[in-house]
């Protein structure tokens, strides 16, 4: 085990993943002279030179179709989008292209490109660069959406999705670059097709993914001492998304609470909602409670950004309010 | 000009022209429908560009893309079944007209957004420059992509990386129903590639030899320079955008003026002038050209419907990746 921070085991990822293939190379805006936005790709492109570590110009659609036609042409690239709110740019090549090649080819070509990109708010970056457009992506069939939240799976999807024969994004939340925690040296891919009970409890389950996992860990452990038994799901993926995992627990709890950073109308949370109501209903002794993000562009001011997002308080009210029958 | 790679040339106009017509009166019976976008007029780009490429190269198109699948080597048979909607067309009937694909003569689609295809080919490129293989990458674009975006990222990395890509404009003048002239304020196509210090040169796209013979330069200087290349052909769509298309956007007489350049009797005169062609030559390529016509039109017609329950396959793969 060592001692590494969310930016080091995605490094770790990447590193490993250019090892052990010579297809793989890691392209998009700064990542190499610079060292990447948020640092991921620092040292790389000493390690492994200019070709593999391949700094682009602004033209987000360019590049990432560019990561499409590469994927088809033989390799398998790793594309990272500074964030979440620049991959709009490319949305036309991730949707039309990526997400359509197989199928529109009757199953001739498949693109196996892996686009990563910082996702999320909480570092006062207001409307331009804070956004959760996750669950955007995970309403788009042929792509497959990870967030990871963990140390293991910031290291391991990324080997898992390289190995992947179709569109795979990443989302890493940038509040979660710098957590530190342990990881065995020789962690490897993950599996990535089930959601993670990270807290085991009997009277409530919070569904969340992402940063937004350890706000309800952290909601959860307060309520524990209230005597209120929550138990905590890591989505992992949000598609394909395991209804299995969260019907199970539900069956167990009868409540369920979904934390979602994206906004809630039309959002994730509204689809796993919508599954809980179609396959569960009869399991459920509460109405499904959301704690999402409010429906703003997130603004800059501190005490604003704050407000906007899903807080570990927030998720307390509302679990209170579901355990206790009262409004929250 | 070799009389074998003339009448070739001529052959393979032909059974573009020949085909397409074909397709309008399927379109008119019902047995094709969605939109079907004709490229009679510019048979003389694909005819003459495709002649330059080996058999691992890449081709990208666009949704007229009739031409450059038959001139690549797809079959006819497969393009109409696709076209029909039978699970033996090219895409198992899920791209329909603007959507063929052949993984067998590496032509990666029938691209139906506007430029969308330019980043693709750049990125093919890419892998076959990082792979070091003997392929160069063939992307055909309208002059209306000129004004998008993915252009200009598109010539920009392809130079500034050295991408092996021929970039073929097929500038027909009209983007839809828009004038070239009102919609780009410098109208020369191969002065912007120029600008990215990307090769550039415009051909007549109504003559086929010149086309062939500017699509020859282009590919030597790809495979020997390792960069890029933008031929432009000056071409024109004789035929409505689609089927859907009134045409109140350019007078009747202006079609007519370019119908007077049309590239197919263009060739025969001067194949003629050079007795490289008779009246009995010109019959047997339509007869053969008839009989592979039909040939493809009863394979579609015997072709399959996929069953529904095989509706979702594809959207993922069936396997896992190497």
């Amino acid at each position: 085990m060592s001692r590494v921070t969310y930016r080091e085991a995605v490094r770790q990822g990447i590193r490993e993943a250019l090892l052990k293939d010579p297809r793989v190379f890691l392209m998009g805006e700064d990542v190499g002279a610079y060292g990447g936005c948020y640092a991921v790709s620092k040292g790389l492109l000493d390690e492994f030179g200019a070709d593999r570590i391949r700094d682009t110009p602004l033209s987000e659609s360019g590049f990432v179709g560019a990561g499409i036609g590469a994927a088809l042409g033989g390799m398998r690239p790793i594309v990272e989008i500074m964030t979440v709110n620049f991959s709009l740019l490319a949305l036309d090549q991730i949707m039309n292209t990526a997400a359509t090649y197989l199928h529109m080819s009757g199953g001739q070509f498949n693109v196996p490109v892996v686009i990563r990109m910082a996702t999320g708010a909480g570092r006062q970056l207001a409307a331009q660069h804070a956004h959760s457009l996750e669950g955007l992506y995970a309403h788009i069939p042929g792509l497959k959406v990870l967030t990871p939240a963990t140390l293991e799976d910031a290291r391991g999807m990324l080997g898992t999705a390289l190995q992947d024969p179709d569109p795979v994004l990443i989302f890493e939340h940038c509040n979660l670059y710098n957590m530190e925690g342990e990881l065995v040296e020789d962690a490897g891919p993950v599996e990535i097709s089930h959601a993670r009970v990270a807290r085991e409890g009997k009277d409530v389950t919070i569904i969340s993914y992402s940063a937004s996992l350890f706000k309800a860990l952290e909601a959860s452990n307060k309520l524990a001492s209230d005597g209120m038994d929550c138990e905590v799901i890591d989505l992992r993926t949000l598609r394909p998304l395991d209804s299995e995992t969260i019907l199970g627990s539900i069956r167990k709890t009868h409540r369920a609470v979904i934390v979602d950073e994206g906004w809630r109308t039309g959002s994730i949370s509204a689809e796993i909602s919508a599954r809980i109501m179609e396959n569960g209903f009869y399991d459920l002794d509460a109405p499904v409670q959301r704690v999402c993000s409010e429906e703003v562009p997130i603004p800059y001011a501190k005490h604003l950004e704050d407000a906007a997002l899903p807080q570990a308080e927030k998720i307390i009210r509302s679990v209170r309010a579901m355990i206790t029958g009262k409004a929250a | 000009m070799s009389p074998e790679h003339a009448l070739h040339l001529l052959y393979e106009m032909v059974r573009i022209r020949r085909f397409e017509e074909k397709c309008v009166e399927l379109y008119s019976a019902m047995k094709i429908r969605g939109f079907l976008h004709l490229y009679i007029g510019e048979e003389a780009v694909a005819a003459g560009v495709l002649q330059a490429l080996r058999p691992n190269d890449a081709v990208i198109a666009t949704y007229r893309e009739h031409g450059h699948a038959l001139a690549r080597g797809v079959s006819a048979q497969r393009i109409m079944a696709e076209m029909f909607g039978k699970m033996e067309g090219c895409s198992r009937g899920r791209g329909g007209s603007m959507h063929l694909f052949d993984a067998a003569t590496h032509f990666y689609g029938g691209n139906a957004i506007v430029g969308g295809g330019l980043p693709i080919a750049t990125g093919l490129a890419l892998a076959a420059k990082m792979q070091q293989q003997e392929r160069i990458v063939c992307c055909f674009f309208g002059e209306g992509a000129v004004a998008e975006g993915a252009f200009h990222e598109s010539m920009n990395l392809a130079a500034l990386w050295r991408l092996p890509v021929m970039f073929i404009c097929e500038n027909n003048l009209y983007a839809m129903g828009t004038a070239l002239s009102r919609s780009e304020s410098l109208t020369d196509i191969s002065a912007k590639a120029a600008a990215y210090k990307v090769t550039a040169e415009a051909v007549d796209g109504m003559d086929v030899m010149a086309v062939d013979a500017a699509a020859a330069r282009a590919a030597a200087s790809v495979r020997t320079t390792g960069g890029p290349y933008l031929l432009e052909c000056r071409t024109y769509r004789f035929r409505a955008h689609s089927m859907f298309d009134p045409e109140l956007y350019r007078p009747k007489s202006e079609v007519e003026e370019w119908k007077k350049r049309d590239p197919i009797p263009l060739l025969i005169s001067s194949m003629r002038r050079e007795g490289l062609i008779d009246d009995r030559e010109i019959e047997r390529i339509e007869s053969s050209v008839a009989a592979e016509v039909d040939d493809a039109v009863a394979f579609a017609e015997a072709g399959s419907l996929e069953p529904p329950k095989e509706l979702t396959r594809f959207v993922y793969s069936d396997r896992r990746s190497e």
